[in-house]
């Protein structure tokens, strides 16, 4: 089976409000699809539909090649961000229930938790919590992880182990979707999906979601009185580093706004990173009363 | 270094939260404090603005009243409409008419809050929130603006726009400490400080940070972990050697900016 979870023209509608719209997605195994959106674009509604909590108003969704069934319920692992643990029980105690809740009761804990055994796991720092509640959701060995910002607040070194376990999980076969609106969580992934307004809006590759989008570099000694200029003249102003500003929108009519000013800048259109791709392509699409550039 | 923290030590009881730690704070110039839940961020902040006392080190802040302090998790009243927000500000600072209502109109308007001036705080989303707090700090002109975390749990597009409004504010002369858990927010600062348990792990600008990266990092295909200096980028291994040497068939690679972040976490676990 070359599809683990796949919608195909899901819509979901809560009376007059469209929700998602005809959107597809599909996750194979050993795959990491990162799944972005805006918030309120249909990220958290596509996952109940695919997990089979919510039943599409339109289109179809199947799990495991099935309609999703409490059967297929128990071949999902999902972490969501509130970690979905018993903060007042042990770690040692949260792993029985879980373990005994799909069937499995008596599994050994986890090396990599074991140390936090008779830890209340409200009281461990929040990258052990993830770390814990990460070991719980692949106690059952799920085909399919559905994980809602897994790193989030995490330090870098605990990022890194929660990305080892992830990557570890997809190389053994599972398929795993990231709901993320964290860009260095997307930058993980194998594969991207942008939500916007219930519809997938751009889906490949990081280098495909960045594709020909450019902003315009700016480098200037005067930097502030540069940013103030664009600025007032509604541009999405971004800093770059020291005395480098990153501004979408095109490279004359900056460079015409900082000469008119008398001001000594090298202006010069580089590649989008991926954080500026997804505001560009999402408030593209939300229509004239975005946020993006005004053109002067 | 015109305000900030230097060599700073506070405990809480037997626990040491932060331990020799600098933070420059200078006008015109963000300066990003990143690190994970724990790593001591708030605290470096909240010693900052005078809200901890430090056991050792010395602390540089303007008045308080030239302060603009935003915590993690308020920096308004969501009972008070956003306009009855602005005023109790504007009258906690005791702002003169003119002034206030010159700043009332520049915020609301850099805010994008205008049409909303009516909304009760607690009923805007929660990007709007954030932006409300940030401007109502900002509201009497501060010379250090301070601010805990203002875009986690943001969507890219309200980080972009509160980002825009928290450079507007350096751009303007104002010295801007941030606190976040997104390496890549760092990144963009012209000054950061890594901080992990309470320790600095690195500090200077994000160039020289990468710049200072001691020996080669290497990438390598998916499998198995090889050996203990490696971490995932993607499918891939990065595997960092210390000493320059990289193993045989493994290719030298760039570093960039959050791979340098990691290099310096593992240097920090080693040393402890």
């Amino acid at each position: 089976m070359d599809v683990l979870a796949e919608a195909r023209q899901a819509s979901m509608r809560f009376g007059s409000f469209t929700a998602v719209d005809r959107t597809d997605l599909a996750i194979g195994p050993g795959e990491v699809v990162g799944l972005l959106g805006a918030n309120g674009a249909g990220k958290t509604t596509l996952i109940r539909l695919l997990l089979g909590l919510l039943l599409p108003s339109g289109g179809g969704v199947r799990l495991f090649g099935q309609a999703p069934s409490a059967a297929t319920r128990r071949r999902v692992g999902y972490v969501p961000q509130t970690l979905g643990l018993y903060t007042d029980l042990t770690v040692a105690e949260n792993w029985s229930f879980t373990t005994a809740a799909f069937g499995i009761a008596g599994t050994a804990l986890p090396e990599a938790i074991a140390g936090w055994r008779r830890d209340l796991v409200g009281a461990l720092p929040l990258g052990a919590q993830r770390q814990v509640a990460f070991a719980v959701a692949l106690s059952h060995r799920p085909d399919l992880l559905v994980l809602d910002e897994p790193t989030s607040g995490v330090g870098p070194l605990g990022a890194a182990r929660l990305w080892e376990q992830i990557r570890l999980a997809a190389d053994g076969g599972a398929g795993v979707l990231v709901t993320t609106h964290n860009m260095e969580e997307a930058q993980e992934c194998d594969r991207l999906v942008v939500m916007a307004d219930g519809r997938a809006v751009a889906r490949g590759a990081m280098a495909e979601i960045i594709g020909d989008h450019t902003v315009t570099e700016v480098r200037c000694e005067g930097w502030s009185r540069a940013f103030a200029l664009l600025d007032g003249k509604g541009y999405q102003v971004q800093l770059g580093g020291q005395r480098v500003l990153r501004v979408p929108g095109p490279a004359a009519a900056i460079r015409d706004v900082l000469a008119g000013e008398g001001l000594d800048a090298s202006v010069e259109v580089v590649g989008a990173n991926l954080e500026e791709a997804f505001v560009a392509i999402v408030t593209d699409g939300a229509g004239p009363a975005a946020s993006g550039p005004v053109a002067p | 270094m015109t305000w900030g923290l230097r060599d700073v030590r506070v405990s809480f009881g037997p626990r040491v939260a932060l331990d020799a730690v600098t933070v420059p704070v200078d006008p015109s110039r963000v300066t990003v404090v990143v690190g994970g839940d724990g790593a001591g961020k708030s605290t470096c902040l909240r010693a900052l603005v005078g809200l901890v006392e430090p056991g050792a080190g010395t602390v540089r802040r303007p008045a308080k009243e030239r302060t603009g302090y935003v915590p993690a998790t308020a920096g308004l009243y969501t009972d008070l409409t956003v306009q009855e927000n602005l005023d109790f500000s504007a009258g906690a600072y005791r702002l003169p008419a003119a002034r206030r209502a010159r700043r009332e109109a520049e915020i609301l308007e850099r805010t994008g809050l205008a049409g909303v001036r009516d909304r009760l705080g607690g009923q805007l989303s929660g990007g709007m929130q954030r932006k409300l707090a940030v401007g109502l700090a900002l509201l009497h002109e501060p010379q250090m603006l301070v601010l805990d975390e203002p875009t986690t749990g943001v969507d890219p597009v309200s980080r972009a726009e509160l980002w825009r409004m928290i450079s507007g504010a350096a751009a303007q002369g104002t010295a801007v400490a941030v606190a976040t858990t997104y390496v890549n927010e760092a990144a963009r600062a012209a000054s950061v400080v890594l901080l992990e348990a309470g320790k600095v792990l690195a500090s200077g600008s994000p160039d020289a940070i990468l710049r200072g990266v001691p020996g080669a990092v290497g990438v390598q295909g998916g499998g198995a972990r090889p050996g203990p200096l490696a971490w995932r980028r993607g499918a891939d291994w990065r595997i960092w050697a210390p000493a320059g040497g990289l193993p045989a068939g493994v290719s030298r690679t760039e570093p960039d900016f959050a791979d340098a972040v990691v290099v310096a976490a593992l240097a920090g676990e080693g040393g402890r």
